[in-house]
């Protein structure tokens, strides 16, 4: 009995750690995002004068209240929604059907393709504007959200691509073989068989690729400079003028701004933890 | 049902070739089972069958269509993989009415065929589970009652039985035997056990690189092997070989091996004197004699196996490693010198450069060896 004592309490001390380096992780990951809030609620004139408080001595919806009803925020907001679920959903329909060809078939330049496409993400984007600008301007795409929805999917796909086709490589090709035989077309197959089963890729792609689009600044702010086309990203720069930064209303629309990406997050959450998942245990 | 007909059908990947011609014949409601090691391009035949790989070249044939520009659906055949490839996010009675579904069948037509199957097959109380929450043998059941509810022209195997213990292996054997004999369906089998094709089949066709070594029945290929290949892969555990040279007198023929040891052979027409040959002989054929006996060689005992039921003896005679069947249980000493004789009328003689058996002697007109008939001569 007195091992066993000494064993539960080896396992207590065990599990402690375990749970206070988590527990100090996210707190350390997480912090960053309660200062957000905490910044927000913070009325402007005790800002500076409370010095370092974990929680304000009185908060303030002011900061919120300004951000949706007199700033052009709603209308940033609309944009970044627009842009970043066309991007993550046409992204995601042309890797779906690229991962499958990629998985499934053999065919000539396939190598030369899968080359191609890893090339494009070797480069920085930086060095990409320019032409980006030069080639989009004459098309009367700059100043556009389709002209930003074209750029960040040609630049999601290749990877989005890659992902896709590692969820159809852990797909059975006997099970659209099966289809075919039982009367599928391939497509078909492809569609009632194959596309159920990769619904956990679907999610973490539409996930990853929504949230890179979310939080885009570089091309946002190169390609676009009216008010009118601007994503939420350009739009928080707005809170910075030249002589002071206006932080409650900026963290006000950081944490706005955050709602949806958590929302897209909330419904895809099932399927993207048995994506994340996937593979890692005997089916 | 129907017959199929594969006739000079070839199949190759650029360069390389993975079949050579393959003509076969499978009759209405025959159990073929194709057999051989892995690569010989037994699947790749069934899938050509099935629609799943293009044909190179030649025709299949099933019923009177030639299908050989058919999708797999429109073929009207039926396929039961190795991974049994159920469709997971359906229930087992949604995997086995999936074809009917698509077919839109009457909804009543197809409960009606679904308890049917799932009577003869006891998968009744398993209808609403996904697949996941079955066992290796019921999910084997379901993927056959995937193919059997929709009443197809041909069943096509591919080694559906590889994934299962042994035991559940043996009594799914005699399974699909019997539902054969129920359904009477034209069944194409692949396997790269020798033990299933001889237990399972109607014909058995040997295949070896892309070329169809020997089609007949089990007892055909395993009594009368065309060549070496057949040989070596039918029968367990596996025909013994011995090489040597053939001495020839005018009355006798004998084998001598390279210790100088000589047995004589029952004559055979093609052997001549000089010629490099191998001895074939299955571990039934050979037995324990006493010294005396004639034709009896010495042998080292390597190795004893009791098996319960019989023993496989384990020697070396001239350099060759021997099995020896017997149903007695021999309490040799390892490394002792025992003597064995062969049944010489059961042993088998190949020409070494052919590898082809040389049949022996032909009584009569008419019992002509079936073995080569099937046999590929590209």
């Amino acid at each position: 009995m007195v091992l066993s004592g000494r064993s539960r309490l080896g396992t207590t001390v065990y599990w402690a750690t375990h749970y206070l380096m988590i527990a100090a992780f996210v707190a350390f990951a997480l912090f960053p995002l309660f200062w957000l809030l905490k910044v927000s609620v913070t009325p402007n004139d005790i800002l500076y004068t409370e010095g370092v408080r974990m929680w304000p001595s009185r908060i303030t919806w002011d900061n919120y209240a300004f951000v949706l009803t007199k700033s052009s925020f709603p209308h940033f907001f609309l944009n970044s929604v627009i842009v970043s679920g066309s991007t993550a959903f046409i992204t995601t329909i042309i890797a779906a059907m690229t991962g499958y060809a990629f998985s499934r078939f053999a065919f000539r330049g396939k190598v030369v393709i899968i080359a191609l496409m890893l090339i494009t993400q070797m480069f920085p984007l930086v060095m990409l504007i320019a032409p980006i600008f030069r080639i989009l301007a004459p098309l009367g795409l700059t100043d556009s959200l389709t002209g930003l929805i074209i750029v960040y999917t040609a630049f999601n796909v290749p990877f989005a691509t890659f992902l896709m086709q590692s969820f159809f490589d852990g797909i059975p090709r006997d099970l659209e073989e099966a289809a075919m035989i039982d009367g599928n077309t391939r497509f078909e197959a492809f569609r009632k068989i194959i596309l159920p089963l990769t619904l956990p890729g679907v999610a973490a792609t539409l996930g990853f690729v929504f949230t890179a689009a979310w939080s885009e600044l570089l091309f946002a702010l190169m390609l676009v400079s009216s008010e009118s086309a601007s994503t939420f990203p350009v739009g928080l720069l707005s809170f910075v003028s030249k002589f002071s930064v206006d932080f409650g209303q900026m963290m006000a629309a950081g944490v706005l701004a955050l709602v949806p990406a958590c929302l897209f997050f909330l419904l895809i959450q099932r399927y993207l933890v048995q994506g994340l998942t996937a593979g890692a245990v005997k089916g | 049902m129907a017959s199929i007909e594969i006739a000079n059908a070839r199949k190759s990947y650029g360069a390389v070739h993975v079949l050579h011609g393959i003509d076969l014949a499978i009759a209405d409601g025959e159990f073929i089972v194709l057999v051989g090691p892995s690569g010989c391009g037994k699947s790749t035949l069934l899938r050509m069958i099935a629609g799943l790989e293009d044909i190179t070249s030649g025709d299949i044939r099933i019923g009177d269509d030639i299908v050989n520009d058919l999708q797999p659906r429109d073929r009207d055949i039926a396929m039961v993989f190795q991974s049994y490839a159920l469709y997971p996010h359906m229930t087992v009675a949604q995997n086995m009415s999936y074809a009917l579904t698509l077919r839109k069948t009457a909804k009543e037509r197809i409960a009606e065929s679904l308890a049917g199957v799932s009577e003869i097959l006891g998968l009744n109380a398993l209808l609403d589970r996904r697949p996941k929450a079955l066992s290796g043998g019921q999910r084997q059941r379901v993927a056959m009652g995937r193919a059997i509810v929709r009443k197809p022209r041909a069943f096509l195997f591919d080694e559906p039985l590889s994934n299962l213990d042994a035991r559940l292996r043996e009594q799914m054997r005699t399974e699909i035997r019997k539902l054969h004999r129920r359904l009477n369906a034209t069944s194409v089998y692949v396997t790269h056990d020798q033990i299933e094709a001889m237990t399972m089949a109607d014909r058995i066709v040997a295949m070896h690189d892309g070329i169809i070594q020997q089609v007949g029945t089990p007892i055909e290929i395993y009594d009368h092997p065309a060549n070496i290949f057949v040989a070596s892969f039918i029968g367990s555990p596996a025909m013994n070989f011995l090489h040597g040279t053939c001495i020839k007198t005018d009355t006798t023929s004998a084998i001598r091996f390279a210790d100088g040891h000589i047995l004589p052979v029952a004559p055979r027409p093609g052997l001549y004197a000089g010629q490099e040959i191998t001895l074939g002989a299955r571990p039934e054929h050979v037995a324990i004699a006493a010294p005396e006996t004639p034709g009896a060689l010495p042998a080292r005992v390597d190795l004893i196996e009791p098996m319960g039921l019989s023993t496989l003896i384990h020697v070396t005679l001239a350099g060759h490693e021997l099995k020896i069947f017997t149903m007695d249980r021999p309490a040799f000493a390892i490394d002792s010198t025992i003597h064995i004789a062969f049944d010489i009328d059961k042993t088998h003689i190949f020409d070494r450069n052919s590898e082809l058996r040389l049949p022996p002697v032909i009584k009569a007109p008419e019992e002509t060896t079936k073995e080569t008939s099937g046999a590929n001569g590209t």
